[in-house]
């Protein structure tokens, strides 16, 4: 199955990367701020329970949301301190969603409940997959998926192939980068611990080969826990999950189906950081390593960032801006979201904080298709983005479905390369939404 | 005071509030235009335009010059009528305008210009809803017009290299195509064709020294330019690949069984209007299927056609009518020629059926 | 020249002949039974097809009047005379008319009344503009997104958008409500048509922040709930008029409320300003 040459999916696109901007600088830990705005939804799924009250005295590390259901994780306190009022910040996504406020006390105590565990290698499977639902760790490359629920796949489902995405195939981002070049030891670890609990010992990396020296980190030491590093080649979703799979193991996941199916499992390089620190040192995931980076932005660098730092803050650590910016987005300028105001916070899954300028950014315009066939080539997905978008402006859901829109994973590619400029994915995501909501008056 | 100047010196900057944009993602664009596109496909037209005007002088660059004015004129004039978004600057009604010129006989007068681009952009363009909603090309659908409606100038040929002399002093004479087609069938058919067929004649068919509309006499000059086409990625390539491709395998066949019916495959590529067609008419974006395998059926089509129309036809050449009928055949090759998505399988598409199935 | 006339003439009669028994024959042996009353009652109907009533246009509907027995009055479009006029041709007794109810957009925030927190640059349509980045750039979070997407719903063009509003026109709404589940803020509903003073804001944030972003927002300051205890209610941070018994139009001079959400469904349409070219219509 596995080939030095990693496979070579159709379509994609090769964006200008902007990585040069942060690549270079090492990760610098943020410092302590006086106030902490951790959202209380972060996770896919149910969204925690809040079990602290205003006033509370809380230490780092502490639980302060708890899981409600199996597909939800908890929440910790970023730093010592009291807990402040609940307030309404806006989401990712633009919706408002509810937030602690953590006032700091400067002590930055830590009062973890987890205990340790430096002898994993011969601890219980389930003891290790608790504990990583204990520490609140979901995937941190975008997608927010509760990680035990990753490594808790059904029975039936034979899982024999790991897989760990450091492809970070987004431009401008480097937080993986850094991550694997400063920390290899870290992903590893964590990777041979997910891997123990998965019962698998295919462990595979997959790396863009732009980041040569990750790479060459990484595969110093990727023999001591018997992991593959596989260079990847540089193109735009590389780091899509199904992408992924098939460049490394060839297997394709039929559409609608998951990793799972064809026996892998992928894990963000994040991920299995913040899964080392769970079991090895008894750390929650109260930090995430976040690119601070665009053109209008003084000093972009990648920040070990507390989640819930206030936006704002994140920006004026990096020193502010020094040129007009156009867009704030968070995560990447391919998935990322763009937010309306700065007073939004980092969440598990905030992989950056990119501002560009209004000159760098695409302008959408509703000019009609001229059936160029740009996005055709350019879709990984191997869809027909221009005629679906068609079909959805007219809104005839039903022929957009029968045009596989469901199957689409919102990369982006096909608005990227299109010459009019339409907003593509806004209207798959308005079809998948309406068709979604059909589907659900359906089975009622 | 000073203290509030110390702190307005260290406040960092931050983005005004209410200065940001909100959208969709992706949030960065290649940085292509429907302008860009135009212009990229006019520069590759440069060859033949220069050819053109070569060839047949002052007369070349009026009718130049009239289409493209016109063109642009009906499209301002349109959008300023139905109080539309001008879409003048998108560069596709000057294009537009060239490639009708580029069908044009040299003589043609500067009112067949003006019925021919009235014809390509309102009627065959703005009436269906602007550009990317159009059916047929409107560059073919106004040559056919203009050949049927207005048979006598759109045939006149003036045999090209005559330098810039008068309108009067020309001498006219047929297309090769057009002496092919009169002999064919008679007695003077052979010798007729080995003239035709000779490396000489064949030579100056293919530099572009016959008789002809602007676009057709210069093979090499089109040819340059569809290379370019095919090098920024303008066109699919499948699409001039397949049309020649069958043209030569046609006429080499039918010529081959019968001999005094039509010329070889070598004669059919170089002469008429087919490797304009073939690289500038039937690529059009707006008008052709979507995905590569739909424009390789569409090319194949286009080229049967072709080759049934010169062997058999009325016509001297039946480049422009094979695109137009085609044009209409597209949404059938697109719905034909759909691509299964990545991971397609039968059995995601029978649990595809059972989730619509199941809404219903 | 005499007998070709002659021939054609007659191939023509002949074959004229054939076909019109075939069809004939054909027309009688598959007949297929209907009520002559079907045809009748959906003349009466609208003939909109708007889908109000929950079948699949006015035919449907008149077929289902006539063999299901379903009342006239399911059709939230006809009015009384017509409803009247079904009713006489199934020979049925009038039922209980129905009460006329009309759309209203509960919001003022027009584009120089509401405050934006960003610009917004994607579909100009509510639903998609609500689906990718929230509605747009307004900051009010209730608040109409003015892309007109009920507007382009509304069968009988009772909507119209003036300066990033929409607007009702009660004397062209009939209460389908079409627009209702169309719009993503949920800020139309249908109320009685005698009902002529509306409280127009949907904003349930706290008084400081809708002051923040709105000049024509309620803040809950209850001078009308004062004015009028049995026609006006707060509910969460809004006041809404108790339709069940609503003030007279004059109550509003006589409040003054001191932002003016408080309006009769004339001065609201009076006070948003009719857009002189409104470009982004489709």
């Amino acid at each position: 199955m596995y080939s030095d040459n990693p496979r070579k999916f159709i379509g994609g696109v090769h964006p200008d990367d902007g990585k040069a901007l942060s690549c270079e600088k090492p990760i610098r830990i943020a410092p302590l701020l006086e106030k902490y705005i951790v959202p209380i939804p972060q996770n896919i799924g149910k969204p925690p329970k809040v079990i602290v009250n205003k006033g509370d005295l809380v230490k780092k590390g502490q639980l302060i949301a708890e899981a409600d259901g199996f597909v939800s994780v908890p929440l910790h306190a970023p730093t010592s301190g009291t807990v402040g009022e609940t307030v309404l910040i806006p989401g990712a996504v633009g919706t408002m969603i509810p937030a602690v406020e953590i006032i700091s006390d400067g002590q930055d105590e830590w009062g973890s409940a987890l205990e340790p565990i430096p002898d994993w290698k011969n601890t219980d499977r389930e003891i290790l997959k608790k504990r990583i639902f204990d520490a609140g760790i979901i995937g941190m490359g975008g997608a927010a998926f509760p990680s035990h629920v990753k490594l808790s796949p059904p029975p039936e489902k034979v899982i024999d192939t790991l897989i760990l995405n450091g492809a970070e195939c987004e431009p401008y981002l480097t937080a993986d980068h850094r991550l694997m070049l400063e920390h290899p030891n870290d992903v590893l670890e964590g990777a041979a611990i997910a891997a123990k609990i998965l019962k698998v010992n295919r462990v595979f990396v997959g790396i863009e080969e732009n980041k040569q020296n990750a790479i060459d980190a990484m595969k110093e030491i990727a023999g001591k826990y018997g992991i593959k590093i596989v260079p990847l080649r540089v193109r735009y979703p590389q780091g899509a999950e199904k992408q992924l799979i098939m460049a490394i193991t060839g297997r394709h996941v039929v559409a609608g189906g998951l990793p799972m199916d064809v026996g892998c499992v992928v894990q963000n390089v994040g991920t299995c950081a913040a899964i080392r620190a769970a079991v090895v040192e008894g750390h929650p995931l109260i930090e995430r390593m976040t690119t601070i980076t665009g053109s209008p932005v003084k000093d972009p660098c990648t920040w070990q960032l507390r989640i819930g730092t206030p936006v704002a803050e994140a920006l004026k650590m990096a020193g502010g801006v020094i040129a007009p910016a156009a867009k704030l987005i968070l995560g990447g300028p391919m998935m990322g979201f763009a937010q309306a105001t700065l007073d939004g916070a980092v969440a598990k899954n905030s992989s950056g904080i990119l501002l560009l300028q209004a000159e760098e950014t695409g302008q959408y315009t509703s000019n009609p298709c001229i059936r160029c066939g740009r996005c055709v080539d350019a879709c990984p997905m191997r869809l027909l983005p221009g005629p679906i978008s068609v079909l959805v402006e007219s809104e005839k859901y039903d022929q957009a479905e029968q045009a596989f829109v469901m199957d689409c994973v919102e990369c982006g590619a096909c608005s990227y390369v299109c010459p009019a400029n339409r907003p593509l994915i806004q209207h798959f995501r308005r079809a998948k939404a309406e068709i979604n909501a059909l589907r659900r008056a359906g089975k009622k | 005071m000073s203290e509030e100047n110390m702190k307005q010196v260290e406040e960092v900057v931050l983005p005004p509030a209410g200065s940001l944009l909100l959208s969709t993602s992706p949030h960065v664009h290649q940085g292509e235009s429907i302008t860009t596109i135009m212009l990229k496909v006019l520069i590759c037209l440069m060859p033949a335009i220069v050819a053109s005007i070569c060839m047949f002088g002052l007369n070349a660059l009026l009718v130049l010059l009239y289409c493209t004015a016109f063109c642009t004129v009906f499209e301002y004039l349109w959008n300023l009528l139905l109080k539309q978004p001008q879409t003048v600057k998108d560069l596709s009604a000057v294009l537009t305008g060239v490639i009708l010129a580029m069908n044009l006989p040299a003589t043609v007068p500067w009112w067949i210009c003006l019925i021919g681009s009235f014809v390509a952009i309102i009627i065959a363009k703005q009436i269906f809803g602007g550009l990317g909603q159009n059916p047929f090309n409107p560059a073919a659908v106004a040559r056919v017009a203009l050949l049927i409606g207005f048979a006598g100038p759109m045939t006149e040929w003036i045999n090209p290299m005559q330098g810039f002399a008068t309108t009067s002093e020309f001498t006219t004479g047929a297309t090769p195509l057009g002496t092919a087609q009169m002999a064919a069938g008679t007695e003077k058919a052979l010798t007729t064709f080995e003239s035709l067929e000779s490396a000489d004649a064949l030579m100056q068919s293919f530099v572009g020294n016959v008789g002809g509309s602007l676009g057709e006499t210069s093979a090499l000059a089109i040819l340059l330019g569809g290379i370019g086409l095919i090098v920024f990625r303008l066109i699919k390539w499948q699409i001039p690949f397949a049309i020649i491709g069958t043209t030569m395998l046609f006429t080499w066949l039918v010529s081959t069984v019968n001999p005094t019916l039509t010329p070889g495959a070598l004669f059919h590529v170089c002469s008429g209007g087919l490797m304009l067609g073939a690289f500038f008419m039937a690529t059009d974006m707006v008008t052709s299927p979507i995905t590569h395998r739909g424009a390789f059926i569409y090319g194949v089509m286009i080229g049967l056609i072709t080759c049934v129309i010169r062997i058999w036809g009325a016509y001297p050449d039946g480049v422009s009518f094979a695109i137009v009928i085609m044009n209409a055949l597209v949404p059938l090759i697109d719905r034909i020629c759909y691509k299964r998505p990545f991971g397609w399988s039968p059995a995601s598409a029978s649990a595809l059926q059972m989730r619509r199935n199941e809404v219903k | 020249m005499l007998e070709i006339i002659l021939i054609s003439a007659g191939v023509v009669a002949v074959l004229g002949l054939i076909l019109g028994l075939l069809i004939a024959i054909t027309a009688k042996k598959f007949e297929v039974e209907t009520d002559p009353r079907i045809e009748e009652v959906q003349e009466l109907l609208p003939g909109a097809n708007c889908g109000a009533c929950g079948y699949a246009g006015c035919a449907d509907m008149a077929n289902a009047i006539v063999t299901k027995g379903v009342a006239p009055s399911t059709c939230p479009v006809t009015n009384e005379e017509k409803q009247a006029e079904i009713a006489k041709v199934l020979g049925q007794e009038v039922g209980e008319a129905k009460e006329k109810m009309v759309a209203v957009v509960f919001c003022g925030g027009s584009i120089s009344r509401a405050g934006r927190n960003a610009q917004y640059n994607g579909v100009m349509d509510c639903r998609s503009a609500s689906i990718v980045a929230n509605g747009g750039g307004k900051a009010c979070r209730y608040g109409c997104l003015g892309f007109g997407s009920c507007a382009r719903a509304c069968p009988f063009g009772a909507i119209e958008m003036r300066d990033g509003l929409a607007v009702v026109h009660p004397e062209l709404c009939r209460g389908c409500g079409k627009c209702l589940g169309i719009c993503p803020r949920k800020l139309i509903r249908l109320v009685p048509a005698k009902a002529k003073v509306h409280v127009y804001c949907n904003s349930l944030d706290k008084p400081q922040q809708k002051r923040k972003y709105c000049s024509v927002t309620c803040l809950t300051c209850r001078k009308c709930v004062k004015a009028a205890p049995d026609s006006m209610n707060v509910q969460d941070q809004l006041i809404r008029v108790i339709y069940s018994n609503p003030p007279d139009p004059s109550f509003v001079e006589g409040v003054k409320c001191p932002t003016g959400a408080l309006q009769t469904e004339e001065s609201h349409r009076c006070l948003v300003p009719k857009a002189a070219a409104d470009g982004k219509e489709k």
